[in-house]
């Protein structure tokens, strides 16, 4: 058991929810953060009641950018480390024709989590220590026709997670960027995923624990996702564009 | 999407129904008709197959836990794995357990489970507090013993409503580990001497060979124990095998079924031995291997559960035992237990006496067989297991429990009859 604690910012999704079990198992304490406090509260119990760990819930919205520096500094205990887990995959046809899905798809998974981190970066980076955790997508590995708001957002936000890392290597902190590919979550649940591609939400806590402890710098859950986005990185343009990814 | 329970027969055509929480789920049973709740897919036949279903298992949240008393408040898809890996070093166990820890607490209710200690405490229910169930009309009903919903949902089949959470109460344990005595018996009479005289042990299990024949039938290695006192509370979860494949379907056959009973009655000592083995290998052998329905092949296999009244037991059971030795069909696993009064919920399965199960792959000619079987069954006033059964005749089924009619009624009264239903439902009119 330590005294340290971790901080899961959109904690009500499954990734989320599995990553902070997994953390509470190892004895960490638990700050859980998202819009819907309801829920936070009935994992937090779950978390105290299988792990005996201490948990915290706060009341977060990853678009309203103002509120940031005063929830990080209302804060319990200042964090170890952070997990954003928060984004919006939103709907491709409607945001291509209404800017105000397409903006809130790029401000979730964007703008809102450069935010919150600059601010906790800064914090982090003026003691030395401590780990962050992004959880971006392989969609921002290369933009395609069937998602590509979202994959530009998340695009952004793997760019921003390697500056961040790159920013505070000499500090001691560390940045990981977790890629999941397909994730079988209450989200994607009715889709048929391919079983072999699709991991589970507690494969991905397990991959992102073992991640922070290795101080890795970028992981896919499952590594046949490196390959698979490898090669479709390097298909040519003039091949790319014809396929129907 | 094709979808079959842990027998792996039958398979059909299935959708799931999900939901983000209990009000779309209420939503979604109000716009629907005939589904039924699914939990962890244990259930060995079609008690928990339809054209629609409710997964529950990610349900999975602990609510409270009462250090003082042992009550424990949880959602309903929370495995008994998961309650023995949170509370066994804590010196809680489950008063009762079946013999796999991957069942939901939900399943446990539905099925109205049972374990080795039934001749002491009785099936899962009696470890049941409170419970709530979701209603056709989106009510959340609060109930416990005494109440109607409570005795119709325990041992309902998921068929009273959505089991949503419930408080149960765990037991005091001092170890992980178990003393556990094994008797080698060489007939029927042997074995029932034997599990008279260890009837005041709280934990008791036979393993049979039913290839046995003539003088040998009915031979049994019979273990019984309890926990040890050695404090020993550091448990861990162990990683399971898997079988990557299905064997192929004749990789089970009669020879292959004699020399694996040979070899596990060979390896035990002749008489009365003594061990300490751990509460795994003691309550779940089968759980150290993922997907071990496999070894059955494509085709799957069905478990045939009964039980008889303790006064004809010996005489139906040798009966019985003869049919299935004469019939070559072998069953790889075969299961004897005594067992306690039987309870007042309708569709519970144990009563007073002896209860064999049987697992048997799907090939021609099985059913036939199971139907002399039932016959026999019928004749010695028992009954079948329904979180077993995937086979069973409507007119058999309602022979054997006397309380059917009350649960046809009390599914009518509430409008569950139309929302809930299952294959096996449909199949028995439940």
């Amino acid at each position: 058991m330590t005294q340290d604690w971790v901080l899961i910012l959109g904690a009500n999704s499954d990734m989320a929810t599995a990553t902070a079990r997994r953390f509470a198992q190892a004895g960490y304490n638990i700050q859980l953060a998202s819009r819907n406090t309801e829920e936070l509260i009935k994992e937090a119990e779950n978390l105290n009641v299988k792990y005996g760990v201490e948990v915290r819930t706060f009341f977060f919205d990853a678009l309203d950018f103002d509120s940031h520096a005063a929830f990080y500094a209302n804060l319990n205990a200042k964090p170890s480390g952070v997990i954003v887990a928060f984004g919006l995959l939103g709907d491709q046809q409607a945001a291509q024709h209404d800017f105000t899905i397409a903006k809130s798809i790029i401000d979730t998974n964007y703008s809102g989590a450069v935010s919150i981190l600059e601010i906790i970066a800064e914090d982090f980076e003026r003691r030395r220590w401590g780990f962050i955790v992004g959880i971006s997508s392989v969609a921002g590995d290369r933009g395609r026709k069937s998602n590509y708001l979202y994959g530009s957002a998340k695009a952004g936000f793997s760019a921003y997670l390697s500056g961040l890392r790159h920013r505070l290597f000499a500090t001691g902190v560390s940045v990981l960027t977790v890629k999941p590919g397909f994730v079988a979550t209450k989200m994607t649940a009715g889709l048929d995923l391919p079983e072999k591609l699709t991991a589970t939400p507690q494969e991905v806590a397990e991959k992102i624990f073992a991640g922070v402890k290795k101080k890795k710098n970028t992981l896919y859950v499952k590594p046949v996702w490196r390959l698979i986005m490898t090669i479709i990185i390097h298909l040519p343009e003039c091949i790319f564009k014809r396929t129907k990814l | 999407m094709k979808f079959s329970a842990w027998g792996r027969y039958p398979v059909i055509e299935a959708n799931p129904v999900h939901f983000q929480n209990i009000d779309t789920l209420a939503h979604s049973i109000q716009d629907r008709q005939n589904l039924i709740p699914y939990g962890n897919g244990r259930s060995y036949g079609d008690s928990a197959l339809a054209t629609q279903y409710a997964p529950q298992r990610s349900r999975d949240r602990m609510m409270a836990f009462d250090e003082s008393s042992g009550r424990l408040t949880c959602e309903a898809g929370v495995l008994l794995s998961e309650i023995i890996a949170t509370f066994l070093p804590r010196g809680w166990f489950l008063k009762i357990t079946p013999g796999t820890k991957l069942i939901t607490i939900g399943g446990a209710i539905a099925s109205d489970v049972h374990g080795k200690n039934h001749h002491v405490e009785g099936c899962f229910s009696e470890c049941v507090e409170e419970m709530r169930v979701l209603q056709p009309n989106g009510e959340i009903l609060v109930c416990a013993k005494g109440d109607e919903l409570f005795h119709a949902t325990c041992g309902g089949m998921g068929l009273t409503g959505v089991i949503l959470d419930a408080r149960i109460s765990l037991k005091k344990v001092t170890s992980k580990n178990i003393n556990q005595t094994t008797i080698k018996t060489k007939n029927l009479r042997e074995t029932f001497e034997a599990f008279e005289e260890y009837s005041h042990m709280p934990y008791s299990v036979a393993w049979i060979d039913c290839l046995a024949t003539g003088n040998n039938i009915g031979k049994c290695l019979l273990m019984v124990g309890d926990f040890a006192d050695d404090m020993h509370l550091d448990y861990k979860e162990k990683k399971r095998l898997t079988i990557p494949c299905n064997f192929p379907s004749f990789a089970l056959n009669n020879l292959s079924v004699k020399a694996f009973n040979w070899l596990y009655y060979k390896k035990a000592p002749a008489g009365v031995s003594h061990q300490k083995v751990d509460i795994d290998t003691f309550f779940y052998p089968l759980d150290a291997i993922n997907n071990w329905n496999r070894i059955y092949g494509k085709n799957g296999f069905t478990q045939y559960q009964f039980i008889l009244p303790k006064e004809v037991s010996f005489q139906g059971l040798n009966e019985i035992l003869g049919t299935i030795a004469q019939s070559g069909k072998g069953s790889f696993l075969a299961v004897l237990k005594l067992y306690g009064k039987a309870n007042q919920n309708y569709l519970s399965f144990p009563m007073e006496g002896y209860s064999l199960a049987l697992d048997f792959k799907i090939e021609k000619g099985l059913f036939k067989l199971l139907d002399h079987l039932d016959q026999i069954v019928l004749r010695y006033g028992g009954r079948i297991y329904l979180a077993k059964d995937v086979r069973v005749s409507k007119e058999t089924f309602e022979q054997g429990y006397s309380h059917i009619e009350e649960f046809r009624t009390f599914r009518k009264k509430m409008g569950l009859d139309t929302k809930f239903n299952s294959l096996q439902s449909k199949r028995l009119s439940l």
